[in-house]
């Protein structure tokens, strides 16, 4: 039988003998203002966050606005904060929260809210458009086709696990705090810009823009874009950091520019 | 219904957050970690005297140096390390000016972590609260007059290769003084072989001080990371694989060697004030 949604709103859903109530505090509101409020969900096992909001949508407040998709963590769409962490809704399992504490949800806070928990995130959409797109070498066979070792392409492999659920940008205290959109394009496109920087076939140059105009020096490495991937990437260490020294090579190094002077720039 | 009311985005005030777990705790065992490693060393830096054992006139005692003070430029006016390279404080040194051959040498290894990858998002979250930790928020002053590392003063961490060069030249004056830490002066004056508590702790010094220099970020790059194909050059892979391995290890290396380090010259220390005997195993 399916289930019918409460007429009283913010009514505790019924726990039964598998089930047990928790308290959740929601942000609710427009870019104009809004608060929290309190909804109380039974939970059963092996639900994650989102079906809580699910059930609250269902049984409490139809009107909750909630962004979601796949529910398996591929297509980042359901990324909110959890308890003050970035986190993905339907990857968050509510035995991995702390028990009979009351769970706070509120939408990324880097990016201008649309309403609830669902955040406007086009932003990232046109800070990617301005980056140099993949430019390959001429094909090494007649065939149109390029010859590639696997290990040549390890590192850029890594990267292409992102899902583009923003929750790095949504970290980075430089976009969060310091407001750096306009100078700043944010963990997630560093990344996006190595993996083409370091792609063995591209012979694109980027390492100016990463300087001058998409702000990496505005990184001081503090890794919470690391520590929020769902994807276990390792933004800083692999991506960003790489980055900073290619751009070292490039602009602050004397001894390394006078020893590219005599070499080709992509090897 | 319980209301909180702010709008979004909201801007936080300095160390509010929502976070609910010990998000603290990082950042405060980095700032007494840090702090108390910078307060240890300066004190010791300047302190100048009980620096190293088995000079001349300890015979059968191993030569052990402290790490703060290795290379000796020059002993102190009266004293005979028996390490240094050129001999007691020249005349033209000033009287006025403080002298201990520390001085001279620990602004490199101290560069060195000062512009470390690992360690400025470390102090930066310890030290600057910037941010204090993640999604927690920052000191309303800094706001959108931050400038990061994109510019003066902080633009000055691209240094950090520099200081790598010089932190690889320390292994090696470090490593030296591992194996003068197996000699000892005989009642004659001749120098004999012997090992000591001392001389493993110089020599792991060196040893765990090498796992955090090799496995630096910049070394990555260096090794191969600057280069799109990394199979194109022989041995190159394999290197850069090598440090790769030690790169993500570097903060457990960082800690350990920073810790390694203090711990040489407190044990060099109390056995030079006579707190600790150096036991001679061979």
């Amino acid at each position: 039988m399916s289930q019918q949604p409460s007429p009283i709103v913010n009514a505790p859903s019924e726990a039964t003998d598998a089930t047990h109530t928790v308290q959740f505090r929601i942000w609710r509101g427009n870019a104009s203002g809004g608060a929290f409020q309190n909804y109380s969900v039974a939970v059963s096992e092996g639900m994650v966050v989102l079906d809580c909001v699910h059930r609250i949508q269902a049984e409490q407040a139809p009107d909750l606005a909630v962004r979601w998709n796949c529910k398996a963590g591929k297509c980042g769409s359901c990324s909110a904060e959890i308890n003050g962490k970035p986190c993905l809704m339907c990857m968050t399992r509510m035995e991995t929260l702390p028990p009979g504490e009351t769970v706070t949800l509120e939408p990324m806070q880097t990016f201008p809210l649309v309403r609830d928990l669902v955040a406007d995130v086009s932003w990232n959409y046109r800070v990617k458009k301005n980056i140099k797109p993949f430019k390959p070498r001429k094909p090494d066979h007649a065939d149109g086709s390029w010859t590639m070792m696997q290990e040549d392409v390890d590192r850029v492999q890594e990267f292409r696990k992102c899902i583009e659920c923003f929750l790095c940008q949504d970290v980075c205290h430089v976009l969060r705090d310091h407001h750096k959109h306009d100078e700043f394009i944010g963990p997630r496109f560093l990344m996006y810009t190595a993996a083409l920087e370091m792609h063995p076939l591209d012979i694109e140059d980027r390492v100016s823009d990463l300087k001058n105009k998409d702000g990496i020096g505005y990184c001081n490495i503090t890794k919470c874009c690391t520590k929020v991937c769902p994807e276990h990437i390792g933004i800083t260490d692999n991506a960003i950091i790489p980055m900073k020294e290619r751009v070292v090579d490039e602009f602050y190094d004397p001894v390394t520019r006078l020893f590219r002077m005599f070499k080709s720039k992509k090897v | 219904m319980m209301q909180t009311p702010i709008s979004l985005p909201q801007a936080r005030g300095f160390l509010q957050t929502q976070r609910k777990d010990l998000w603290w705790l990082v950042p405060l065992l980095v700032l007494a970690g840090l702090g108390g490693f910078i307060v240890y060393s300066t004190w010791a830096a300047f302190e100048g005297t009980n620096f190293f054992i088995g000079g001349l006139e300890q015979p059968g005692v191993q030569r052990l140096l402290s790490p703060f003070y290795s290379p000796v430029l020059w002993d102190p006016r009266g004293m005979h390390s028996g390490h240094a390279w050129l001999g007691e404080l020249p005349a033209w040194w000033p009287a006025l000016l403080p002298f201990s051959p520390a001085l001279l040498i620990l602004p490199f290894p101290a560069g060195f972590r000062f512009t470390c990858y690992y360690y400025r998002g470390a102090y930066y979250k310890a030290f600057w609260g910037d941010p204090a930790s993640c999604a927690v928020g920052e000191p309303a002053f800094r706001g959108e007059r931050y400038r990061g590392e994109q510019k003066f003063p902080l633009i000055f961490q691209n240094i950090h290769r520099y200081f790598l060069y010089v932190a690889i030249l320390f292994i090696g004056l470090l490593s030296w003084d591992a194996v003068v830490s197996f000699t000892h002066y005989k009642a004659d004056g001749q120098l004999g072989f012997g090992l000591s508590v001392g001389t493993i702790v110089l020599v792991l010094n060196p040893f765990f001080l090498g796992l955090y220099t090799f496995g630096c970020h910049c070394m990555r790059h260096l090794v191969g990371g600057k280069h799109d194909c990394l199979s194109c050059s022989k041995g190159r892979l394999g290197r850069y694989k090598r440090v790769t391995w030690l790169n993500e290890r570097h903060m457990l290396f960082a800690w350990i060697s920073l810790i390694g380090v203090a711990f040489t010259d407190i044990y060099v220390r109390l056995c030079a004030n006579g707190t600790w005997t150096d036991w001679r195993i061979l």
